[in-house]
């Protein structure tokens, strides 16, 4: 058989490897250069591609996913698509645990990737998920967790791939921002520029969390993912859901780029960096295009009602 | 006076509100003055005399750790946020 050289042999073989475009316009001064690094243009669309085959592949290397075995994942939508399209591949059947107030395009392509959902109450947010997943998983014997906030694969696959790519396309960059979700990007590219550019600043965009997701019991609910490694940060920026989706706009109008909410929020943090810097070189990672927000409008509707609509949902 | 943000979480121990003015030129003062008014926080939100793991705690919009900690310097149009650590939603 004749293979188109280049080609990949499979999807799995597509992910990563993704366009890096400076930001020109959005740039405050002429001193600094903004760079995204597209993860949207992974086979379904986020940086969890990276992270979902890496645990898959690491986990039937070392025998602990078993033919016969399903995979059980708590996500809040790109990790369980992502594990839904490998799955599917390698055929295991994949069930994702998610809060109940995400939006329905995540539901949808779920569905279409043939995963089962089983939703956790939206007021407790991702750690609601968590729990729930860590209950079925104890109990069935059957069910494999790769569990992303857990999972060492996670952040090794940013230090072994995005990593190297970011330093390959800008090698003179100062610093890197990415959105904190598990801390995998953040700890898996901070680990590689610790070893290869110490200089290299690592930013986080963290999200302020809504009033109505806050659903907590007691403090000891909260959740510092295991894969976080805080040493590697240089800095840690909250950001409102009102600035995200001011990101978001900005992003389209002024570079063409159609990008999601994290992407908004890590954009606007890049410009608070940019904002102290006279000079230099930053890289943003944006984790997913705009299609799985498309339902909640981002783009259009009027600012303070739709941040009071995010104020009860989880969308990154 | 700083604004110091109060999470659902440990409302209770405010009587409810959202906020807390305080005195105070640093972030340990402000909080300092807090426990003072509202001494039940003090227990939930230390540890041994350091703050807690479970809580993050920023000067507007940055982590303290990545400045100079509980010695941030403050000023009165500063707001102190207490948020519980949580993990992040759609990764």
């Amino acid at each position: 058989m004749q293979v188109t050289p280049g080609a990949a042999t499979d999807l799995l073989g597509a992910v990563g490897d993704t366009p890096i475009v400076e930001m020109p316009r959005l740039a405050p001064h002429a001193g600094v250069r903004l760079y995204a690094k597209l993860e949207g243009n992974n086979p379904t669309g986020s940086v969890k591609d990276r992270v979902a085959r890496a645990m898959i592949e690491a986990a039937i290397a070392d025998g602990s996913l078993r033919p016969g075995q399903a995979i059980l994942e708590p996500s809040s939508g790109n990790t369980g698509i992502s594990l839904a399209m490998i799955g599917s591949r390698l055929g295991y059947p994949v069930r994702v645990v998610m809060p109940d107030n995400t939006t329905p395009e995540r539901e949808q392509l779920l569905r279409l990737f043939g995963a089962e959902i089983v939703f956790s109450p939206g007021a407790e947010g991702s750690n609601g998920a968590i729990r729930l997943a860590q209950e079925l998983a104890a109990a069935d014997p059957d069910l494999y967790m790769p569990f992303q906030y857990g999972n060492e694969a996670n952040p090794r696959v940013h230090e072994t791939t995005t990593g190297p790519e970011i330093l390959r396309d800008v090698p003179d960059l100062d610093v890197f921002v990415a959105g904190l979700g598990t801390g995998g990007t953040l700890t898996g590219v901070g680990r590689f520029m610790r070893a290869q550019r110490p200089g290299v600043r690592i930013v986080a965009a963290e999200p302020m969390p809504g009033e109505m997701v806050q659903g907590l019991r007691s403090l000891e609910d909260g959740y510092v993912p295991p894969v976080l490694d805080e040493s590697v940060l240089d800095d840690r920026y909250l950001v409102s859901n009102r600035d995200a989706v001011i990101g978001v706009r900005r992003l389209l109008r002024e570079e063409g780029l159609f990008v999601g909410l994290s992407s908004g929020a890590a954009a606007a943090v890049a410009l608070r960096v940019a904002a102290e810097m006279e000079r230099g070189v930053i890289v943003v990672l944006f984790a997913d295009a705009g299609w799985k927000y498309l339902s909640s409008d981002l783009w259009t509707r009027d600012l303070d009602e739709l941040e009071e609509e995010l104020e009860g949902s989880m969308l990154w | 006076m700083s604004t110091v943000r109060i999470p659902p979480v440990l409302r209770e121990e405010t009587g409810g509100n959202r906020t807390v003015e305080v005195h105070g030129a640093t972030v340990a003062e402000a909080l300092e003055d807090l426990f003072a008014r509202h001494p039940e926080l003090r227990q939930r939100v230390t540890q041994d005399g350091e703050l807690s793991p479970f809580i993050n705690v920023y000067v507007n919009d940055r982590d303290v750790r990545y400045r100079d900690g509980l010695a941030t310097e403050i000023g009165p149009d500063d707001t102190v946020i207490l948020l519980p650590a949580m993990a992040g939603g759609a990764r």
